[in-house]
């Protein structure tokens, strides 16, 4: 193909960098104010539209929750008293240990059966010398693009007394009705639609893995486990990162699942209640209940504060010390 | 030499095909069951549908109870111009903050990307009194602006690394010609799709199947997104099952003709994005 062009440096192109990157910054020299301003226009049109919609409707509602957090539902200043309320005032506090609990739970569930299932599906997609794997990462990851109703709605006709299915194949309690099976049920729901997540994300890794590499390994005399544990894990431990704290995010960030199948009180008797329903019964108010804004920007606030620290512990206690490969 | 047991190609397909069929199996029980009769779902929920038990009951009882169109229009309206929003958006602030060194651009592009790690419904309390105030409440709107700033974290992300992968001598040989940065933009977008696939797959599937927004700023029956819709109609019908199994396939099929057309595309934006 034709060069388009003699030398980018022979050229003046009004104080612009040529490239990306800030290593060929150029030196500014004095310009009248006037061109400097026909200079830096397209560069506030270009980042004005993302950032005026992202501080409008994101950065300011959750700055502006943050701040209900502290002030009653008249506007009154309060203090922490919405905090006390939500920790000390058993109507309250009661539902929140409760949630919480159980959102570790529910995470422990993803974390223990989903990511491992993602993993093990990707690596099983990318196995050398096999033909026609890709008919079944796509067919794998359909349930990931249906919505939670659908799915919701889908397990709960299944999992019906009514209907008998799980009755044929030896199932003879209503695991979504009893409190001792909701939640593990939920979990595994929740599980099965979304392990196309971490199985495409390992997915991704995987197959940007240079195939010299893996064979240079079997030349030597390596084993395929070998090989998974010496050359794959340490490759796939950065992205193993990435995907937990996805998967933590996500899931005390969930609601829409239990709101579904179980309805806003996450029934039976609490028992499948986590952050995200406490939050919508807190803000909305639910059986008999009447909702309040400013305990519902405090449960976001907690939330928030949950969400922090599982990020700070992936950025600090994580991210720093596994060491990411170019390859 | 020692030999080794390996799983070989046949284990591989084994324990995939397993898989498959434990993702695709409830899905095709209700497809199969939404055209049965009655009986039929009751007394033999594995059999396949045939002509002894074929009864298209359900499907009628929903097209005449139910305002799915509506449903469905405003899912796509607002599925469609939130991506639409997302990508322009991301890709000109992208493409602003790998090319241009002006002040602050470092801290621009951290304070975009700080929404990626915290989700936007903590911000629900004020959200919903800013769209009052705004009087955007049971409007299309409502949603599309709050699932554009849900998208532009990531995607602004994703479209700087993109974008920093674009070769400088084209953008150099258009500014020699005399193009406007916006021409030079306009020049760089056909370089950088599958930026834009990825950017658009990982915007696309949250705001389609988003209950929560829906549910609490545009609930009205003439705003409602087809996840909402089908939420709330599937709870009219808790005891006509024809309907419900219908209703479900009505809701599902969609969605996997669109994905299982586009899979291709769809998954190679998602891989792609992933490993940004």
């Amino acid at each position: 193909m034709e060069r388009l062009l003699t030398p980018v440096d022979a050229v003046d192109i009004e104080g612009f960098p040529s490239g990306g990157g800030s290593a060929d910054r150029q030196i500014p020299r004095p310009k009248p104010a006037a061109r400097r301003w026909s200079r830096r226009r397209p560069i506030l049109v270009f980042i004005a539209p993302a950032t005026i919609i992202y501080s409008v409707f994101m950065v300011y509602p959750l700055l502006d929750s943050l701040r209900r957090s502290f002030f009653d539902d008249d506007g009154n200043y309060a203090g922490l008293a919405n905090y006390d309320t939500l920790f000390t005032n058993p109507t309250f506090s009661d539902r929140f240990w409760g949630a919480l609990g159980h959102n570790f739970e529910f995470f422990a569930f993803h974390m223990v059966l989903q990511n491992p299932i993602g993993l093990l599906l990707a690596v099983l997609l990318t196995a050398q010398s096999v033909r026609g794997l890709n008919i079944y990462r796509t067919l794998i990851f359909l349930p990931t693009t249906l919505s939670v109703v659908i799915v919701g709605f889908v397990w709960r006709l299944i999992l019906s007394p009514l209907w008998g299915v799980t009755e044929s194949i030896g199932i003879d309690t209503p695991l979504l009705g009893e409190s001792g099976t909701v939640l593990p049920t939920l979990s595994l729901i929740s599980v099965w639609q979304w392990v196309g997540i971490p199985m495409i994300f390992f997915y991704a890794v995987l197959i940007a893995i240079p195939k010299d590499l893996i064979e240079a390994a079997r030349v030597d005399g390596a084993g395929s486990w070998q090989i998974f544990r010496d050359i794959t894990l340490p490759l796939i431990l950065p992205m193993l990162g990435i995907v937990s704290m996805l998967t933590y995010i996500g899931n005390f960030n969930a609601f829409d699942l239990i709101f579904q199948v179980k309805g806003i009180v996450a029934g039976p008797d609490y028992a499948s209640d986590i952050m995200g329903t406490f939050f919508y019964r807190t803000f909305f108010g639910a059986s008999g209940t009447t909702g309040s804004a400013a305990l519902g920007a405090t449960v976001a606030s907690v939330m928030f504060l949950i969400i922090l620290v599982g990020v700070l512990l992936y950025m600090f206690g994580w991210q720093r010390r596994v060491s990411t490969y170019e390859l | 030499m020692k030999r080794r047991i390996r799983w070989g190609p046949w284990g591989v397909h084994a324990v995939l095909l397993l898989y498959t069929f434990l993702a695709l199996g409830p899905t095709l029980l209700i497809i199969a069951n939404s055209v049965k009769s009655r009986k039929a779902v009751f007394d033999d929920a594995f059999s396949l549908p045939s002509p002894g038990n074929f009864d298209l009951g359900g499907y009628e009882t929903v097209l005449t109870s139910s305002r799915f169109d509506i449903y469905f229009r405003n899912s796509f309206v607002v599925t469609l111009a939130s991506v639409f929003l997302v990508v322009l958006f991301s890709a000109m602030a992208g493409f602003a903050l790998a090319e241009y060194n002006f002040k602050g651009n470092t801290l621009l592009a951290l304070y975009l990307a700080i929404g990626i790690m915290i989700p936007i419904r903590l911000g629900t309390v004020s959200i919903l009194k800013l769209m009052v105030s705004l009087h955007l409440v049971n409007t299309l709107w409502a949603l599309i602006l709050v699932y554009t700033a849900m998208g532009l974290p990531l995607g602004v992300f994703l479209m700087s690394q993109f974008m920093r992968q674009v070769p400088s001598e084209l953008k150099a040989a258009a500014r020699v010609d005399g193009a406007s940065e916006y021409r030079v933009f306009g020049l760089v977008m056909p370089l950088v799709r599958p930026g834009m696939a990825a950017v658009a797959v990982f915007t696309m599937l949250p705001v389609w199947n988003d209950l929560w927004f829906p549910l609490i700023l545009a609930p009205s029956e003439g705003t409602r997104t087809v996840t909402l819709g089908a939420s709330a109609f599937l709870g009219q019908f808790e005891r006509d099952w024809n309907a419900l199994l219908a209703a479900l396939t009505l809701a599902m099929v969609p969605i996997i003709l669109l994905y299982i057309v586009f899979s291709r595309q769809f998954l190679r934006g998602l891989t792609e994005g992933a490993i940004k």
